[in-house]
């Protein structure tokens, strides 16, 4: 549209400059694309090429794509490894427990933080409860050591005290601990960020809506119900159903670091397991099909959960 | 008589209201705040008075033993150093990538804005794995040097989003029209009009990539080796989980009589390296939390 406002003026004269031009500014619209389209085609796309090593073997001298052939091989030497039901097992637990109880978690606060009519105090309790989205996983992990420690964790002692535990239980080692302290922490760092957004939806919400509710006779409670969650509930269901595209993905970095010899039956994932067999161990060939097994099974979920947003929500992200 | 009983009623469950709205904030930000604090003031108080649960809401015979301590490790300053760079190095070629590819892609007028949208988000949902792509960046010869700490990452395709949309949405079409009629290229209308206009969004991308670089992990785990390259976070794994000896004191786990004693210190330590790693990043985030809303807005209309 813009590029006709330029013939407008010059009538047809100037045509051939004007395409000049306009293939002057196409030209410069393409340099400030090309660093970014490098970048994914290098370090996005090559590596998705370099997914055929998954069905090759890896010969140190045959490049990155591997050497011979191998068919399914190390698929299946996945599937049928003691370690395939435990890894598939631990990621889709880690990761449906962390959607299930992290999901309320945000709505309830950003209802709690709607309902502060100080300005000052909600403030503050924003901008405490959005602090730890920005603390290392390396920090987050080191501060949960130290709260559990079992010698001198404050979160520990008063779990005793209040004989919710047994003394002299180690929740860093126990294995059945494993994942409530996984979700939890995970609800302690990203809580408060992700209830950002409902926030916004709230705030959005008509005032004359409120005073209409007022009027009507109704109290806070009603007006939280019949008000303020009909006004999220889009955003509750679309982020709900993106959420479902990541039943079996679950963070990297968290899962290493809390990791230990005492909890692995528990801990280890299908990513942490890429690492310890492909990286740490070097078998390329059958840590990349352990990899795009996981991939896959992510995408047709993803895939999934879209189809379904778009159906209910005439929302997507595809 | 029966009016007055529903008033009284409704009265009992907006008290009710207020006290659960109360209560859950009071919660919410003790239980958010009481441990951050806590590693404050358990970093400048007595290792001794912290280990035996004295230390609960003042700091004890403050003393700055922990930071002393980091001071005279190297492996700290290393860490810190070398992390610098990376942020600095690696945020800066995020936005030049990133925010000129946004702009070519929010051009109604460019033609090919469709596809190629769709090779930048295709990579969202579907990559190579940890595997190959550590296989491509040892082929290129970057495993164990500090450009692939800076160039890993280099777009977000998620930021690249939000920014794309607010160059949508924000910027005036009419200014651009003006522009063009005025002869402007798109390159001088990049840097004049909509960069200028664009201060919310830069700030939150600039934020989200910032603290990506400063707390990033993986990459310094998977690609360095070398001690003299290691990002901060990685030195961090080291003293703070893996429990490496601290040069001041014998971390050797919760063992007895002089082990345990060390141990005392060693956590002391911790405090203060906790503390101090992540100082950077929170003196920042209160300048442009005002932003986070329009950032995550925008992330929200078209994720």
């Amino acid at each position: 549209m813009s590029g006709k406002t330029v013939l407008i003026n010059g009538k047809g004269i100037y045509e051939r400059n004007k395409k000049l031009l306009k293939y002057f500014r196409n030209w410069q619209l393409w340099i400030m694309l090309i660093p970014a389209l490098l970048y994914v085609i290098i370090f996005h796309y090559i590596p998705i090429y370099g997914i055929q090593l998954a069905f090759r073997d890896y010969k140190f001298n045959a490049g990155f794509t591997g050497g011979d052939w191998a068919g399914l091989k190390y698929f299946k030497q996945y599937f049928n490894s003691p370690m395939f039901w435990p890894t598939l097992r631990n990621t889709f637990v880690i990761a449906s427990t962390s959607i299930v109880f992290g999901f309320p978690a945000p709505i309830f606060l950003a209802l709690v933080i709607n309902q502060i009519v100080n300005q000052r105090r909600k403030r503050i309790l924003q901008t405490t409860v959005y602090l730890p989205y920005f603390i290392s996983t390396v920090v987050l992990v080191s501060l949960i050591n130290i709260f559990l420690s079992p010698s001198n964790g404050i979160v520990s002692e008063l779990l005793m005290k209040l004989h919710l535990i047994d003394k002299n239980t180690n929740l860093l080692g126990e294995p059945k601990a494993f994942v409530p302290v996984y979700v939890i922490s995970g609800i302690w760092q990203t809580c408060g960020w992700n209830s950002i957004i409902y926030l916004a939806a709230l705030s959005s919400v008509d005032r004359q809506l409120y005073d209409a509710s007022r009027i009507d006779g109704a109290n806070r409670w009603q007006i939280v119900w019949h008000v303020e969650i009909p006004a999220i509930l889009p955003t509750i269901i679309i982020l709900l159903i993106l959420n479902m595209g990541n039943i079996l993905s679950v963070g990297f970095e968290k899962t290493f670091l809390m990791q230990n010899s005492l909890n692995k039956g528990v801990s280890e994932v299908i990513s942490t397991y890429v690492f310890n067999v492909g990286v740490k161990s070097s078998q390329f060939s059958f840590g990349s099909a352990v990899g795009l097994f996981n991939t896959v099974v992510n995408f047709v979920f993803l895939v999934l959960a879209n189809t379904i947003a778009k159906k209910t929500s005439d929302f997507s992200i595809i | 008589m029966e009016k007055a009983k529903g008033k009284n009623s409704a009265d009992f469950s907006e008290i009710i209201f207020s006290v659960v709205v109360i209560l859950s904030s009071i919660i919410a930000f003790i239980v958010v705040a009481y441990p951050i604090y806590f590693i404050l003031i358990a970093s400048i108080s007595d290792a001794n008075l912290v280990h035996q649960g004295q230390v609960t809401l003042l700091p004890k015979k403050v003393n700055l033993y922990g930071y002393n301590q980091i001071f005279n490790d190297p492996r700290i300053w290393i860490g810190y150093r070398n992390t610098i760079f990376y942020t600095f190095a690696g945020t800066f070629l995020n936005l030049v990538v990133t925010l000129p590819a946004a702009y070519t892609l929010s051009r109604k007028d460019f033609k090919h804005r469709r596809i190629i949208m769709s090779i930048f988000v295709f990579t969202m949902f579907f990559n190579g794995g940890m595997i190959p792509t550590y296989l491509l960046v040892k082929n290129l010869g970057l495993v164990d040097t500090p450009w692939i700490m800076v160039i890993m990452g280099a777009v977000n395709v998620y930021n690249l989003i939000i920014v794309r949309t607010y160059f949508e949405t924000s910027v005036p079409v009419e200014l651009y029209e003006a522009a063009v009629l005025d002869g402007c290229s798109h390159f001088r209308h990049f840097f004049t009009i909509v960069l200028p206009l664009s201060k919310a969004v830069i700030s939150v991308i600039f934020l989200y990539y910032m603290v990506g670089h400063w707390n990033d992990f993986f990459n310094g785990l998977l690609y360095i080796n070398s001690d003299s390259l290691q990002p901060l976070q990685v030195v961090l794994r080291n003293i703070l989980l893996a429990n490496e000896a601290f040069k001041g004191g014998v971390a050797s786990g919760a063992g007895s009589g002089m082990g345990s004693y060390a141990q005392r210190y060693a956590d002391q330590v911790k405090f203060a390296v906790i503390i101090v790693s992540t100082l950077p990043v929170v003196c920042i985030y209160p300048f442009i939390q005002k932003y986070f809303e329009v950032g995550v807005m925008i992330g929200a209309i078209k994720g």
